[in-house]
């Protein structure tokens, strides 16, 4: 008994159920700042609670069924956690830099970034597949499609 | 004869250079990302929306709409030859496909396909054609309190449909929702959960929220565990079908076609579902059932012609209602918008080369797709040899390209980062993310139907069951619930997607 409830104490539906709570109480919590009104004249706090409220009850079931649940579902499995920092990572990268550093240097280091993730592909492969795509995109994008973005920024002087 | 007229239209704006070129690669890439497992048609459609900014409005949307039913003809070319699906309607074509691909029957299994795939895709577009304009009259009688219904049972179908557990979608549909609350409030201008932020005053931008969700998600999803994939069959050959296997799949692929075109209208992935109703009935009606799983030929016929009648159909609440059946025409609605056309029944009157126009293309485009995919196979069997450590960078390159051109707004980057957390997590806790996305587009204009037919009738919520309309769509939600929350009908839904894992 005890050991089916540690591994339960993990389930996929409970951790499931809690998210859901978490996000209705915040957006219910948030939106008591805003004007509720009546529901004749909703004000624009109405609409969210209401949702937050409903979204709260789905999340309380599927908690509540989760302690009840046949223990045959499968585990939740592990997370690749380097991967996740690294595709994460290129995104922000990409934001932080694209004007500053331009659309080349940034695309370049964000695909190394984001190639790298894969246990596959070694660095000096990832490297590669940074060189590809960034030549790639600025055939597409700036000479192709000419969208107005700059490709070296004020950060580097040429 | 208006539908000749209005076909005639359609062809003079589909048959310009620029307009058949970009329906090319539409289905081109389409078919691409059709073929390719681990990426699908809404991630694709999402990083390419950005681009379709600078083209004529037609133009865009013909692009967008050979996306989305290319890659239900690509989809099959994976299931058959790798047993992976490219695309989640086409898991079931899988189990026979695939059978008949190891017997050396690649070929046939691919051109039955092709054919099934043309004739449903076809004979589903004209009902389109046909459908579309009393559809309209009816819905622009709607008031705000049957839109407010409509997209109810719009949202609730979408559930019914999806696999896995009813209240985990309805919570991912509450969840999307509330996303879309984020920004300023349309009547009193204030803004809402933007923790201060004025890039938020706006909301959340759909792209991001698509791209993360779709796209990044599942890149993470495919890192946690990386396979190689092996081909089974190098080169395809001999098309040809005999003269037994034309006798054979004739009625399936009618059938079918039937199937996939009433499948397709309702929301939430018909399109999936078809192709596993389908399979099913033939299965049924079949004088050698024991063959299904063993290599039948009806068993590619069938799914394969229901899921791009279905594609094809999905269209018709987009065009006349202005409400989409699936994430991708969700974000077709984006593409309107952005456009500065509101998605609804005035297109068709307001802008009458524009709708006719994405109809006809439709026809084109399927007919390309044909001679893509049956002399051309040798390209894309070829493609199924790129591996995926190669692709995801070029997805995510793409993606931030793509979403940082909409608005230069950086900001617009971080979301998709944080989308595709919110969403990796909960795809791995078992949640659809469809259904989050359909919440997230509907958001905003749920909540303003609502405000409008409360003020409307006074503040008397009664206003929803005492109009005939609005009572019937909210009745027909509430039997979908109740349906799908029905134990018998439970198991039998778990059935028919089980297969699918």
């Amino acid at each position: 008994m005890l050991d089916r409830f540690s591994f339960k104490g993990l389930s996929k539906d409970l951790l499931a159920g809690l998210i859901f709570i978490g996000f209705g109480l915040a957006f219910g919590h948030a939106s008591l700042n805003y004007d509720l009104g009546t529901a004749l004249r909703m004000g624009p706090g109405y609409f969210p609670l209401v949702l937050a409220g409903i979204i709260i009850l789905l999340g309380a079931i599927i908690l509540i069924q989760s302690f009840f649940a046949e223990a045959d579902e499968t585990p939740i499995g592990g997370v690749p956690w380097l991967a996740l920092l690294l595709v994460i990572g290129a995104l922000v990268f990409f934001g932080v830099t694209v004007r500053g550093l331009g659309l080349v240097p940034s695309l370049f280091i964000t695909s190394f970034m984001s190639a790298s993730a894969s246990r596959q592909t070694s660095l000096l492969g990832a490297a590669l597949i940074a060189v590809f795509l960034t030549v790639v995109s600025m055939l597409i994008f700036i000479w192709g499609l000419g969208l107005p973005l700059r490709m070296f920024g004020p950060w580097i002087n040429f | 004869m208006d539908l000749i007229n209005n076909l005639g239209l359609g062809f003079d704006v589909a048959l310009t250079l620029t307009n058949i070129l970009y329906c090319f690669v539409g289905v081109l890439l389409g078919t691409l990302v059709g073929v390719l497992p681990g990426i699908g048609p809404t991630g694709t459609v999402a990083i390419l929306l950005p681009i379709t900014f600078t083209f004529e409005p037609v133009t865009a949307l013909i692009m967008l709409a050979g996306i989305y039913y290319g890659a239900q003809y690509g989809g099959s070319t994976s299931a058959i030859l790798i047993n992976l699906p490219g695309e989640s309607s086409s898991a079931v074509t899988a189990i026979d496909g695939h059978q008949m691909a190891r017997q050396g029957r690649a070929g046939p299994a691919l051109a039955t396909a092709a054919i099934g795939s043309f004739f449903a895709g076809s004979v589903a577009t004209l009902l389109l054609a046909i459908a579309a304009p009393p559809l309209t009259r009816l819905a622009l009688q709607f008031g705000s309190a049957e839109y407010f219904s409509l997209i109810v049972l719009g949202l609730v179908a979408s559930v019914a449909l999806a696999h896995g557990s009813i209240i985990k979608a309805l919570a991912m549909i509450v969840l999307g929702l509330l996303f879309g609350m984020v920004g300023q409030d349309l009547y009193s201008g204030q803004p809402r959960f933007t923790f201060g932020y004025f890039e938020l005053y706006s909301g959340i931008n759909f792209v991001s929220v698509a791209v993360g969700v779709f796209g990044i998600a599942e890149i993470l999803r495919n890192l946690e565990d990386e396979k190689t994939r092996t081909l089974l069959v190098k080169n395809v050959e001999n098309l040809w079908l005999t003269k037994e296997d034309w006798r054979r799949i004739i009625m399936p692929i009618l059938r079918a076609t039937g199937l996939g075109s009433i499948l397709g209208i309702l929301p939430g992935g018909g399109h999936v579902l078809a192709s596993f109703a389908s399979y099913s009935l033939e299965k049924k009606l079949s004088k050698n059932e024991k063959e299904f799983g063993r290599g039948a030929i009806e068993g590619v016929a069938g799914p394969e012609s229901a899921n791009n009648a279905a594609a094809q159909t999905s269209f018709i609440p987009l065009m006349t209602l202005g409400i989409p059946a699936h994430p991708v025409m969700a974000l077709i609605i984006g593409a309107f918008i952005i456009h500065g056309i509101t998605p609804g029944p005035n297109v068709i009157n307001d802008e009458p080369a524009l709708f006719w126009g994405v109809i006809a293309s439709m026809w084109i485009g399927n007919l390309l797709l044909v001679l893509l995919n049956l002399p051309l196979i040798g390209i894309w069997v070829k493609m199924l040899t790129i591996p995926y450590r190669m692709l995801f960078p070029a997805i995510i390159a793409f993606a931030c390209i793509g979403t940082f051109s909409i608005g230069l707004n950086a900001f617009d980057i971080y979301a998709i980062a944080v989308m595709g957390i919110v969403g990796y997590v909960l795809v791995k806790l078992d949640c659809e993310p469809a259904p989050l996305l359909l919440g997230f587009v509907l958001g905003p204009l749920l909540e303003e139907h609502l405000r409008r037919a409360m003020i409307i009738s006074r503040g008397d919520p009664m206003t929803f069951l005492e109009r005939p309309i609005s009572a019937g769509l909210l009745a027909v939600a509430a039997i979908a619930i109740i349906l799908s929350l029905l134990p018998s009908i439970r198991r039998k839904r778990e059935e028919v997607f089980v297969e699918e894992d």
